[in-house]
Parts: C-alpha cells; sequence; structure tokens
C-alpha cells in the first residue's frame, strides 16, 4: 500500500499573529512557521504504517512556495520515503489545494491519502473531503483510530457525541485528528540528514487545473476584546459577586 | 431563490443548532427550506414545520440514510441542490463531514464557521484559532455556508410550513458504517447548556474530574467541558473538548477549573457572558479573559464553591 501525506506550512501555533497596518491580512513576515499540527498526526500514522507492514512507500506533498521545503525536509527527517513540492505563488484555498492535489493522486497513484482534519492558520477543515469528493472515493474525516483490513480500511471518527466506525473501501481520504497518535520527535541528526535529500518539484501550473481562489478577502480585524475582569479573594467572595453583580446566579 | 438549511437532529429531535442556523438562514430574506435527511423522519419533519419562518419542510429518508454517511448526503444534495442560492448548516460535525464534499462536487467554495453574515455573499468569521475576525466573500453560485449557532438567537415557534419528499439516489458503498460509540450523560449538552463547567489536565484523573466537577456541575445544572490536554490523558471524553478544534460554546456563565487558558482552548469559550476561573497560579493566562479570577487550589476551591452555592440556595 502506498500512502500520499499533505502537509501545510503555517504560523506556529506558539505565536499571536498581528494584522498589517491596511487591514487586508494578517502579518506573517519573520514569524516562526512549521508543519501544520494535524499534518504530523498524518505523517506520524503514514509512517506507522509502514513500521507495521501495511504500507510499502509514504511520500509527503506540499503545495506553496519554494520555502516550503522546511516542511517536506522536517517530513522526510520524520522518515518518509519521498517529498514533492507542488510550486506555486497563487493564493491557496481548499477547493484549489484539493483541485491540485487530485492531479498529483493522478500521478502517484496512492491507495491511501491522509491530510490534517484542519489547518490552523486558516481553521478550514474541508480540503480532505473535497479531495475525496474530486476522486470520488470515500472518506474519514476526524479520525482517532485506523486499522488496515484487507481491501478496506477500518476508522474512528471524532464525532459530536462520541465515536463513529467506518470501513473505507480503498483508495480512501483520511483525515488526522490530533488523538491519532503522538508524532515522533525529529532529530538532529535526521534533520540535517532530511537537507541532502531531494525534492521533487512540480510547477502548479504544469498540472493543469484551475486551481485560482473562490473567496475574497475583503478585511481582517481583531475580534472584540473582553474587558479586563477582577480578582476575587474567596470563595463567598466569588458567589456574592455572581449573584448581586454578574446576575448569572440565582 | 430560495435558502436550504441542512438540519441537525439525532435521529428523534431536531438540535437546537438548526434553530439558531434559521435565524441566520432569515439573513438572505428569502423562503428557507429545511432539509432533513435519515430514517424515520415524520416526527422530525413535524418540528422542523412548526419553527417560525420556514418556508418548507423536505424529507429524504431512506434506510440507507439512518447512519448519515457524507458520501450520500452530499450525492443527495448534488442531485437537488443546484437550485438553490444557498445551502446552508450549523457547523457541526455532520456538517463539516458533508459540506466541503457537496461542495466540490458543485465546483463551489465552501466558507466555514462564520459568526455574521452579510447576505447575499459577506461573512464573517474567525481565523488563527479566534485570534482573527476574517470578512470573506465569495463569489460562486451556490452559497454554501455553516454557521457558528452560539452566534444567533434560536428560532421558536410559529409556523406551519408544508412537508415535502426528495427522491433518494442509491448508497454510494464507498463506505459502511460500522458502529458508534455515544457517550450518554443526563447534564445538559454542553453546545446549548446555559452554565458550562469545564476541567483542565490539573483534575488528575478520570475519576478526580468526575469526583470533583460533577458536584459543580449538578449545584449549576451546567454541561461539563474539558481542556484537550484533560481529555488526551484520558480524564474526559473527546465530545466535551471545548476549542478551537473542539466544540465552541457561548454560555451565560462558563467556569474553568485548572485550566491554564492557552489560546486554542479561549478561542472555544471567550465569548461566554460571564467567565470565572479557578487556578493556583496568579499568572496563568485564563486570567485575562475571565471576569472573576480566584487564584486558589481547585481542590479545596471547588468543593467549597459547591458548599456555598447549596447554602445560597437554600436562602
Ligand atoms: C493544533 C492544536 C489544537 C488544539 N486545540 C485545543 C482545543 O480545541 N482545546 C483545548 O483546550 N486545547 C487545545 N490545544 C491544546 C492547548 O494548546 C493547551 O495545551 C491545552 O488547552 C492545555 O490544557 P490545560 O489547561 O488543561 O493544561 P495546562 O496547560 O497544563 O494547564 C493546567 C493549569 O492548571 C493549573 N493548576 C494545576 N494544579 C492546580 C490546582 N491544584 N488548582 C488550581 N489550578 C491548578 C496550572 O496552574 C495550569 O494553569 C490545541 C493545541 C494544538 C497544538
Ligand atoms: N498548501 C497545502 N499544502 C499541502 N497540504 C495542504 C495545503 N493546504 C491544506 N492542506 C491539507 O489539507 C488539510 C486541511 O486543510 P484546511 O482544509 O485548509 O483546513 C491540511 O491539514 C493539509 O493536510
Amino acid at each position: 500500500m502506498k500512502v500520499l501525506v499533505a502537509v501545510k506550512r503555517v504560523v506556529d501555533f506558539n505565536v499571536k499573529v498581528r494584522i498589517k497596518p491596511d487591514g487586508s491580512d494578517v502579518d506573517i513576515a519573520g514569524v516562526k512557521m512549521g508543519i501544520n499540527p494535524f499534518d504530523e498526526n498524518a505523517v506520524e500514522e503514514a509512517l506507522r504504517l509502514k513500521e507495521r507492514g501495511k504500507a510499502s512507500e509514504v511520500v509527503a506533498v506540499s503545495l506553496g512556495g519554494s520555502v516550503n521545503q522546511d516542511v517536506l525536509r522536517h517530513a522526510l527527517a520524520m522518515g518518509v520515503d519521498r517529498a514533492i513540492l507542488v510550486e506555486t505563488d497563487a493564493v491557496l484555498q481548499p477547493l484549489g489545494v484539493a483541485k491540485l492535489l487530485k492531479a498529483v493522486v493522478e500521478r502517484e497513484q496512492p491507495d491511501l491519502i491522509i491530510l490534517g482534519k484542519q489547518a490552523i492558520d486558516s481553521d478550514a477543515g474541508q480540503t480532505g473531503q473535497m479531495l475525496a469528493a474530486l476522486l470520488g472515493v470515500g472518506q474519514g474525516v476526524a479520525i482517532s483510530a485506523i486499522e488496515v483490513w484487507d481491501e478496506e480500511i477500518v476508522v474512528t471518527r471524532e464525532i459530536d457525541g462520541g465515536t463513529e466506525t467506518l470501513a473505507l473501501r480503498l483508495p480512501a481520504v483520511i483525515t488526522a485528528d490530533l488523538r491519532l497518535n503522538e508524532p515522533r520527535y525529529v532529530k538532529l541528526p535526521n534533520l540535517m540528514m532530511a537537507k541532502k535529500k531531494p525534492i521533487q518539484t512540480l510547477a502548479a501550473a504544469e498540472l493543469g487545473v484551475d486551481a485560482g481562489p473562490r473567496l475574497t478577502q475583503r478585511q481582517v480585524a481583531d475580534p472584540p476584546a473582553r474587558k479586563a475582569g477582577s480578582k476575587v479573594a474567596s470563595v463567598q467572595e466569588l458567589v456574592e459577586k455572581l449573584r448581586v453583580e454578574a446576575k448569572v446566579l440565582p | 431563490m430560495s435558502v436550504l438549511l441542512l438540519a441537525e437532529h439525532d435521529g428523534h429531535k431536531l438540535k437546537q443548532a438548526t434553530r439558531q442556523a434559521v435565524t441566520a438562514a432569515r439573513s438572505w430574506q428569502a423562503p428557507i427550506h429545511i432539509l432533513i435527511v435519515g430514517h424515520d423522519t415524520a416526527a422530525l419533519a413535524e418540528e422542523a414545520a412548526a419553527i417560525a419562518g420556514v418556508a418548507q419542510v423536505i424529507r429524504a429518508d431512506a434506510e440507507h440514510l439512518a447512519h448519515l454517511l457524507a458520501e450520500d448526503v452530499a450525492d443527495l444534495l448534488v442531485r437537488h441542490g443546484r437550485g438553490y442560492a444557498v445551502i446552508l448548516a450549523p457547523h457541526t460535525s455532520f456538517s463539516k463531514n458533508v459540506l466541503p464534499r457537496a461542495a466540490a462536487l458543485l465546483d463551489v467554495a465552501m466558507v466555514a464557521d462564520v459568526i455574521a453574515i452579510s447576505a447575499p455573499k459577506s461573512y464573517v468569521r474567525a481565523i488563527y484559532a479566534g485570534n482573527i475576525a476574517a470578512t470573506v466573500e465569495s463569489g460562486d453560485a451556490v452559497q454554501i455556508v455553516t454557521v457558528r449557532a452560539s452566534s444567533f438567537t434560536a428560532a421558536t415557534d410559529g409556523g406551519a410550513a408544508s412537508i415535502t419528499a426528495w427522491d433518494v439516489p442509491t448508497t454510494t458503498s464507498l463506505t459502511r458504517w460500522l458502529g458508534e460509540k455515544r457517550n450518554v450523560s443526563d447534564r445538559p449538552a454542553l453546545a446549548t447548556a446555559r452554565v458550562v463547567v469545564s476541567g483542565g489536565r490539573s483534575l488528575g484523573s478520570a475519576e478526580q474530574f468526575e469526583a470533583v466537577l460533577a458536584p459543580l456541575a449538578q449545584a449549576l445544572n451546567a454541561a461539563l467541558g474539558a481542556t484537550r490536554a484533560a481529555v488526551d490523558a484520558g480524564y474526559a471524553p473527546n465530545d466535551i473538548q471545548v476549542g478551537q478544534t473542539g466544540t465552541v460554546v457561548a454560555p451565560e456563565l462558563y467556569i474553568a477549573v485548572g485550566v491554564s487558558g492557552a489560546i486554542q482552548h479561549t478561542a472555544g469559550m471567550k465569548d461566554s457572558k460571564v467567565i470565572v476561573a479557578i487556578n493556583q497560579d496568579p499568572d496563568a493566562p485564563i486570567f485575562q479573559v475571565a471576569d472573576y479570577g480566584l487564584v486558589a487550589n481547585l481542590f479545596e476551591a471547588v468543593p467549597a464553591l459547591v458548599a456555598a452555592l447549596r447554602t445560597s440556595a437554600q436562602r
């Protein structure tokens, strides 16, 4: 079984992003970037499938500028066999990413495609489902466990109110939730070695798909701030304040 | 042109989020059609028909729709949905699974987790874990949108819509449903509770999570919530995680117990009306969003709070 994993380059989850002075977008110049956390789970799971003898090859793919090489190197350092950069400077949105990934899938013919359940910058949570639709295959969204059967993969999804178990006919697309696994720590020597590995580059334009943006971002703003609260000295004071001041207790 | 609203239900009752989405759907000032997908949906259809402002209820009823597989529901939407100006649903695990698939098949974009609508095609949504509010416009012919239920009030009864049915395509058979695990609780549902009590990693074990927080939840008729750290550690079930990647709540009162206040957590609760934080670290970031902060050991403060609530209730 061949596994394809999609990794996005995003602002590090610890960074509090700022807005550009003209309010057109967030300002990510000089900000710490890294692999989308959910995609790290996706890579980890693909590697575990290989280590368990279920997968024969793991290929990582990222879409974006040449700077995206860093997240592909991260994936290589974790242990993926090959890395592909689909290079474009265009604005990428889930539908466009899904169309480009579909073209990569047609070239690579993987049996299983793993994405993250959501990119933590745009918080869209759509690309995996869109890719599955375009490929005409089944989907497992927000997966916290995987089991490989013969022609099928059995997945546990996290849903409102509990979990759900599905059997997906292969090929299929799944999206990783954070509880799928604990990604391995990338050791420095591995990172050094990954620097020497080749990354295959495809120009997005050559894939022959219209991946242009459909949504226009008009402006970004800070969400309404909460007014600063106060500390209470005791449980009694808290109950009193909640009753008299906030009026949320009878 | 009408608005098609994909109803959220548990097989027996509509979820409150469906009523909140009805309010969102009114933004277009166009007829609202509610689509109920499932099996044995007659009672659900009656319930939907009674919501004020609903023009039409549509049933898509078939045995194979009992488990709402994304492949089948998306097929259904693609077969019948093209004529609608808007396809809308509350932002839940069901719609997050189905609507992107339908959007791709219709070759349109999707706008997820919208907190404000400026019809016909402009929206505000939170990005970067709720740190930024982005205004976006979709130029597509069908607007596919999920709305954050807590940002809209629930529509009440008062309607008398007619009920029709769609014919249902056969199952795609791409996926088989094997089973589900529902976390049963007699506490109020997290998404709609008036009060939420949330616990963090500091509760230390599943037993203590329950033993310390359940009496407080009971005293306040509250739902329980949890941080990702508490869920990952196995102290609480996954479906009560509050935050960027869990449920977003906006209750009247939110009590965060032993929660540090990471942005991924506050993304899911900072629209609560009143926030209380109990944490032993006076510098914990949670105090920056709390209206009332109590610096204390939770294992002492929570039982004391339960006792104080009981005495004040008796007065
Ligand atoms: C991609 C991504 C998505 C995420 N999504 C979410 C999400 O949706 N929801 C979420 O919650 N998190 C999420 N997280 C995790 C988040 O970043 C934090 O790690 C998590 O919220 C911390 O949980 P916590 O507050 O329970 O634990 P900690 O950060 O460990 O905090 C424990 C707190 O308890 C206090 N404490 C300890 N003992 C006591 C005591 N006896 N009495 C009183 N106080 C005490 C400490 O002072 C501390 O402030 C996400 C992270 C990533 C990377
Ligand atoms: N530019 C990209 N390059 C590679 N993968 C991506 C890209 N954008 C999105 N993805 C994948 O799609 C997932 C979900 O993204 P989203 O739908 O934007 O929340 C991510 O976790 C990635 O696995």
